[in-house]
C-alpha cells in the first residue's frame, strides 16, 4: 500500500477525459480535495468521462458519492463516459449509492425577516384573542362544574382535594413563613433607616403592619404558591394528557373536570387564604423582632401600638384577596396542564406559561383591588 | 490525519462472563456472546430479560459490575479516552425513538456528527446528509423537517441515517421495527439487509419481531435465565430444547413467520 490520502489525476485521452482516482476515498481524507473536483466538474459539464478507480484502495459511501457526483455532472449521456477499474467490492458500493444522488434541504424555508416580525406579531394577537376566550370558557366550565357538584355533593372527590390541601397547602408552611419572616424583616430595617432620621421611629409599627397585612403577605404567597403549586398543577394534568390519561377518563365516563380540576381549584381556594395568614403574621413576627433587635421598641410596645394604629380594615384587605389569586393560579395551572399537547417540549413551555401568566394576573388583580380599596375608602 | 491502529479480530464483538446489575437486582450473569464481523444477529427474550440492558453495556452507557465487553478487539471500559472515542466513531446507535436531537432538522442531526467528527462541513457535509438521507429512504423533503414533524417510522429512518453519518463498521439498532406497520418494518428489514450487503456492516439488532428474525439476521442470540442460552442460526437454535424457545419459535406467531418465509 502506498500513501493513505485520497488524490485524482486528470488525463485527455483521444478527446475523452479521464479521471484517475488513487488511495484512500474514504470521509475523513476528502475534505481536502472536494472543492478541487468541484472545480473540475463545473469545467467539465457535457464531456465524455472515463473515471478510473483501479488505483484507489479503499472506498467508503462518501467516497464513492463524490465519484458518482462528477461522474453524472459531467456525463454528456453519449454513453461513452464509463466507471472502468473498480474493484468488485468498491462496483457494488457505486452501485448502491447511485440512487441516492438527490440533495436535500437542510433548514426549513425562512420567509423575509420583516414578514417574519409581521407575521409574529400578527400571530401573537390573534393568539393572545382565542387563548383569552379559551381561558374564558374554561373558568366558566369549572364554575358551572361547581355548581354541578354543589347540587349532587356526592360527586365531590373529598380525598383529592384533601391531598391537593395538603401538597399545596400544609408542605408550603415552612418555605412561606420563611419568606415572610424575613421580608417583615426587611421591611422593618428599611423603615428604621429613614424614620430614625426624623425620630419617627415608632412609625416603624404602621410601616410594617399596613405593608405585611395588606399586600406583601398575600401577593408574596400567592407569587410562590404560583411558582410552586401552579407549575405543578400544569405539570400533573399535561403529563397525563401525553400519557393519554385524560382521554381514559374521559372514555370511562369521568369527568376530567370534576376528578382533576375542581379538587385542585378549591383546595387552593381554600388553602392560601390559610397561607396568607401565616405569612401575615410571620412578617409581622420578623418586623418585631428587628424593631426589638435594632430600635428599642419592646415587643409589649410593638403590639400595643399596631392593636392602636393598625386598623383591622388591612388585615382584612389583605386576606379578602387570597381566594382571588388561588382561583387564578389553580384555574391558569389546570387550563395550562390541559392545552399540553404530545411532546415533553409542549409540557415544559406550557409549565412556563402558566406560571407567567398566573403571576401576570395575580398582579393585575392586586392592582384592581388597590383602586377598588381606593375608592370605596376602606 | 492518522488512522487508529485497527487490531484485525474475526469478532466484532466479544463479551465474556459478563454482569449487569441494578443495584441487587442482576439483569445478566456470566454471560458470553460473540458476534462475527459483517452478521447480523438479533437478540431476542423476554419481556425483562435485559436485551437493551446489554446493549447498553456494550456501548458503554452501563457499566458491567464484572466481566469484559470487547468491540474491534477493544476493552471499552477499561482503555483511555483516545481509543474509546475512536471505537465510538466506528460504531452508530439507533436508539428506540431515534433520539433525534429535537432542537436540529433532520439533516442537520446526520451532520452533527460528521461536523464534530471529520471536521467536514459546508456543501460536502450537505452533501453526505442528502446521501445517508436517501439511503435510510427517506425523501429528500425529510432534510428540513424537526424530528417533532416526522412519524415515528420516518423518525427511526432519520436514527439510521444519523447512525450511518459516519460510515460505521458496526450498527446497534435497539428494536427498529417495534412500532412500525407491517410494510414499514418489511422495508426496514429490507434496509438493514440492503445496507449490510453494501457496507459490510456488521449489526447488533435487539428485537421482539420474528418476521425480522426471518428476513434479516444471520444468527440468533436467545437471552433468558441472566445469560445467552442460545445462539446460531435460526434453524439451529429453534431446535433447542428449552421451554422458553420452544413456545416463542413454536407459538401461533412463529409459526406463521416461519410459513411466510416459506413462501
Amino acid at each position: 500500500m502506498t500513501d493513505s490520502v485520497a488524490k485524482f489525476d486528470i488525463d485527455v485521452d483521444g478527446g475523452v477525459l479521464k479521471l484517475i482516482a488513487k488511495g484512500d476515498w474514504r470521509a475523513r481524507f476528502l475534505r481536502s480535495i472536494d472543492s478541487k473536483l468541484r472545480d473540475f466538474a463545473d469545467d467539465s459539464v457535457g464531456r465524455d468521462l472515463v473515471i478510473d478507480m483501479s488505483a484507489v484502495e479503499r472506498l467508503d459511501t462518501t467516497g464513492a458519492m463524490m465519484l458518482q457526483r462528477t461522474f453524472y455532472a459531467c456525463d454528456s449521456r453519449t454513453g461513452a463516459s464509463k466507471i472502468v477499474g473498480a474493484r468488485e467490492v468498491h462496483a457494488a458500493l457505486m452501485t448502491q449509492i447511485q440512487n441516492h444522488l438527490a440533495p436535500c434541504h437542510v433548514t426549513p424555508f425562512h420567509p423575509n425577516p420583516f414578514l417574519a416580525v409581521l407575521d409574529r406579531l400578527g400571530g401573537g394577537v390573534a393568539n393572545t384573542y382565542r387563548v383569552s376566550i379559551d381561558l374564558l370558557e374554561f373558568i366558566g366550565f369549572t364554575l358551572s362544574t361547581a355548581f354541578r357538584v354543589i347540587i349532587r355533593p356526592k360527586r365531590f372527590r373529598w380525598t383529592s382535594t384533601f391531598h391537593h390541601m395538603e401538597e399545596a397547602g400544609l408542605d408550603a408552611v415552612p418555605i412561606i413563613g420563611l419568606m415572610s419572616f424575613l421580608i417583615g424583616a426587611v421591611v422593618a430595617f428599611m423603615g428604621a433607616k429613614i424614620l430614625q432620621l426624623f425620630n419617627a421611629d415608632i412609625f416603624t409599627v404602621e410601616l410594617v403592619g399596613i405593608s405585611v397585612l395588606r399586600e406583601f403577605g398575600v401577593l408574596l404567597t400567592a407569587i410562590l404558591i404560583a411558582g410552586r403549586s401552579g407549575s405543578a398543577f400544569t405539570a400533573q394534568i399535561g403529563s397525563m394528557k401525553i400519557r393519554e390519561e385524560i382521554d381514559a377518563l374521559r372514555v370511562l365516563g369521568l369527568e376530567p373536570m370534576e376528578v382533576l380540576v375542581l379538587p385542585r381549584v378549591i383546595a387552593l381556594v381554600l388553602m392560601l387564604p390559610v397561607l396568607a395568614f401565616i405569612s401575615a403574621m410571620l412578617g409581622m413576627l420578623g418586623g418585631l423582632l428587628v424593631a426589638w433587635g435594632a430600635m428599642d421598641i419592646s415587643p409589649a410596645l410593638f403590639i400595643a401600638r399596631t392593636q392602636e394604629t393598625i386598623l383591622l380594615n388591612h388585615f382584612w384587605a389583605g386576606l379578602i384577596k387570597a381566594p382571588f389569586f388561588a382561583f387564578v393560579i389553580a384555574v391558569i395551572g389546570c387550563f395550562q396542564g390541559m392545552r399540553v399537547e404530545g411532546s415533553a417540549e409542549s409540557l415544559g413551555r406550557r409549565t412556563t406559561l402558566s406560571v407567567v401568566q398566573a403571576l401576570f394576573l395575580v398582579i393585575v388583580i392586586d392592582a384592581f383591588f388597590a383602586m377598588f380599596f381606593l375608592e370605596i375608602d376602606f | 490525519m492518522t488512522d487508529p491502529i485497527e487490531k484485525d479480530v474475526a469478532n466484532t464483538i466479544e463479551v465474556r462472563g459478563l454482569r449487569t446489575q441494578f443495584d441487587d437486582f442482576v439483569v445478566h450473569d456470566k454471560l458470553d456472546l460473540d458476534v462475527h464481523r459483517g452478521e447480523i444477529i438479533g437478540v431476542v427474550g423476554g419481556s425483562g430479560t435485559g436485551k437493551s440492558v446489554l446493549m447498553r453495556a456494550i456501548i458503554g452507557l452501563k457499566t458491567p459490575s464484572h466481566g469484559t465487553v470487547r468491540v474491534f478487539g477493544e476493552d471499552f471500559y477499561k482503555s483511555n479516552e483516545k481509543t474509546r472515542l475512536s471505537v465510538e466513531q466506528r460504531w452508530g446507535v439507533l436508539f428506540q425513538g431515534g433520539a433525534l436531537f429535537s432542537s436540529l432538522t433532520v439533516a442537520q442531526n446526520v451532520m452533527a456528527p460528521i461536523r464534530e467528527h471529520l471536521h467536514i462541513e459546508g456543501e460536502l457535509a450537505k452533501d453526505i446528509a442528502a446521501l445517508k438521507i436517501s439511503m435510510s429512504g427517506l425523501p429528500a423533503e425529510a432534510g428540513a423537517k424537526y424530528p417533532s414533524e416526522l412519524s415515528g417510522g420516518m423518525r427511526k429512518r432519520a436514527g439510521i441515517a444519523r447512525a450511518l453519518a459516519l460510515d460505521p463498521e458496526l450498527i446497534f439498532l435497539d428494536e427498529p421495527t417495534a412500532g412500525l406497520d407491517p410494510i414499514g418494518a418489511a422495508q426496514f428489514d429490507e434496509l438493514i439487509v440492503n445496507l449490510k450487503e453494501s457496507l459490510g456492516l456488521t449489526v447488533f439488532m435487539v428485537t421482539h419481531d420474528l418476521d425480522t428474525l426471518h428476513a434479516a439476521c444471520d444468527r440468533v442470540a436467545v437471552l433468558a435465565e441472566k445469560r445467552v442460552i442460545a445462539c446460531g442460526p435460526l434453524d439451529d437454535v429453534r431446535q433447542t430444547d428449552h421451554p422458553w424457545i420452544q413456545e416463542y419459535f413454536a407459538g401461533p406467531r412463529g409459526r406463521a413467520a416461519l410459513a411466510a418465509k416459506a413462501v
